[in-house]
This record gives C-alpha cells, structure tokens and sequence, in this order.
C-alpha cells in the first residue's frame, strides 16, 4: 500500500487538506489575537508575533498524529490522516523560520515552548489512543 | 501583487500535496526518525532560500507555505522524540530534539545566504 500509486494518491490528498488547514489556522490565529487585543498592544508587538499560528498547528497536530498511530484502523486512513494530513498540518521549516523573525531572547522561548507543547501533546495523545482501544 | 483567498488557498494546498509526497517518498527509503530529520533539514534550507529571494506571494504560498511546510513535519518529529524517550532514554530523545532543532537552524540560515548570494 505504502509504495503504490494509491498510496501516494492518498498522502497526497491529505497533504493538500492538511497544508490548507495549516494555512487558516494561522490566519484565524492572527484574527483572534487582533479581535483579543486592544490593538494597542500588538502595535507595540509590531503586529502579531511570527510563530502564533504555528504553534497552535504543532501542538494539535503533535496530539491528534499521537491519537491517530496508536488507533488506526488501516493503513489507508494511517496515510490519509497520519503521513498526508496531520504530517502536513504541522510544520518543522516554518517553526525554525518564525524562531529565526523572532530573535535570539524570543526565539529560544519560542523553541522551548514549541518543544515543550509539542511533547507534551504528543506523549497525551499516545496514552489517551492506548487506554481508549 | 495580491492573491485571491480561492488561488492562496489552491497553491497552498497543491504545494502542500506535493510537499507531502516527497516527504512520504523519503520515507519509504530511510528509517523512521532519520528521514524525519532529513525532510527537516532539507526543507529548512528550501524555506531559507525561499523567504530570502524575491519571487512574490503568489510562489512563497505556493513553494513556501505549501511545499516547505509539508514536506517538514513537526507531529511525526514530537511522535518520534516522545517514543525515543520510552523506548531507549531521555537522553537519546534530547539527542533527536536538539539535532533536528540544530540542522534545521543551519540549513535555514544556509538557504537564505545563498538566496541573498545568488539574487545580489
């Protein structure tokens, strides 16, 4: 299944739903922090920070991809769900970029607070997909 | 130049389909974590390089947001720390973590001089 056409035709079309959805979390994100703030607050941010949306995919997509691989039931939605979607869902290259526009004091919170999440949502959605089976 | 929701949304997507098969194709070849941190570092690098060099909106949804963003994976890389660290120590999953963060940051910085470099 891995290997074939249909195999890639399915990581495939998961990677499109999962990059899109990527794409509106991080505007919703950024929609969410504008309507939150005064406005006040995020010019003297210099707008919304580089990384908010990213770490909101990250950290669900850590959790739901822990879920997915201890209860999937095929290898189809396993490449569907797992290596198309939740994998493109989340993102390693524009976590690195948004930790780069943060700065040095910034990005290193910004890295430690992605891998501590990130681990962390990883490790409950292993157990919870465990215990529930 | 801007771009319409409906064509962001089509070159975000197709970017993304085609970003999450080359990671898929790695994977069929290399081990688990090592192709992990492969796809990583090497879509760092085209992420650099494409944050860097002049190629407007429409190609930075596209290659950047899209292709680079799938084609890297931080749930499979999360997945692969958290069961390194049950399976063979702590220490050897802060290994994983640390050299995915290290050669990725190298590669990004990489792939954005060389943009700089090569657009002058």
């Amino acid at each position: 299944m891995d290997r074939t056409p249909y195999g890639f035709l399915l990581v495939a079309a998961g990677g499109f739903l999962g990059a899109v959805a990527r794409h509106a979390v991080d505007a919703g994100v950024a929609g969410v922090l504008t309507a939150a703030s005064s406005g006040d607050r995020l010019i003297a941010l210099g707008g919304v920070p580089p990384g908010a949306g990213t770490l909101v995919a990250n950290v669900v997509g850590s959790f739901a991809l822990g879920l997915l691989l201890t209860r999937a039931s095929s290898d189809r939605v396993r490449l569907l769900v797992g290596t198309g979607a939740l994998s493109s869902f989340t993102t390693y290259s524009t976590f690195v970029a948004d930790a780069v526009a943060l700065g040095t004091t910034a990005g290193a919170g910004y890295v430690a607070g992605s891998y501590a999440a990130g681990f962390a949502a990883a490790a409950l959605g292993l157990a919870v997909g465990r215990r529930r089976r | 130049m801007s771009v319409s929701p409906l064509l962001a949304t089509a070159l975000v997507g197709v970017g993304g389909a085609l970003g999450a098969a080359g990671r898929h194709a790695v994977g069929l070849r290399i081990e688990g974590r090592r192709s992990v941190l492969l796809v990583n570092t090497l879509g760092s690098l085209a992420l650099g390089a494409v944050s860097a060099a002049p190629i407007g909106s429409a190609a930075t949804l596209l290659f950047g947001v899209g292709f680079c963003g799938a084609f890297t994976t931080f749930s499979s890389f999360a997945v692969g720390a958290v069961r390194t660290a049950s399976e063979t120590g702590v220490r050897a999953a802060a290994t994983l973590a640390a050299s995915n963060l290290a050669a990725a940051l190298a590669a990004f910085v990489l792939g954005s001089s060389l943009a700089v470099a090569v657009a002058g």
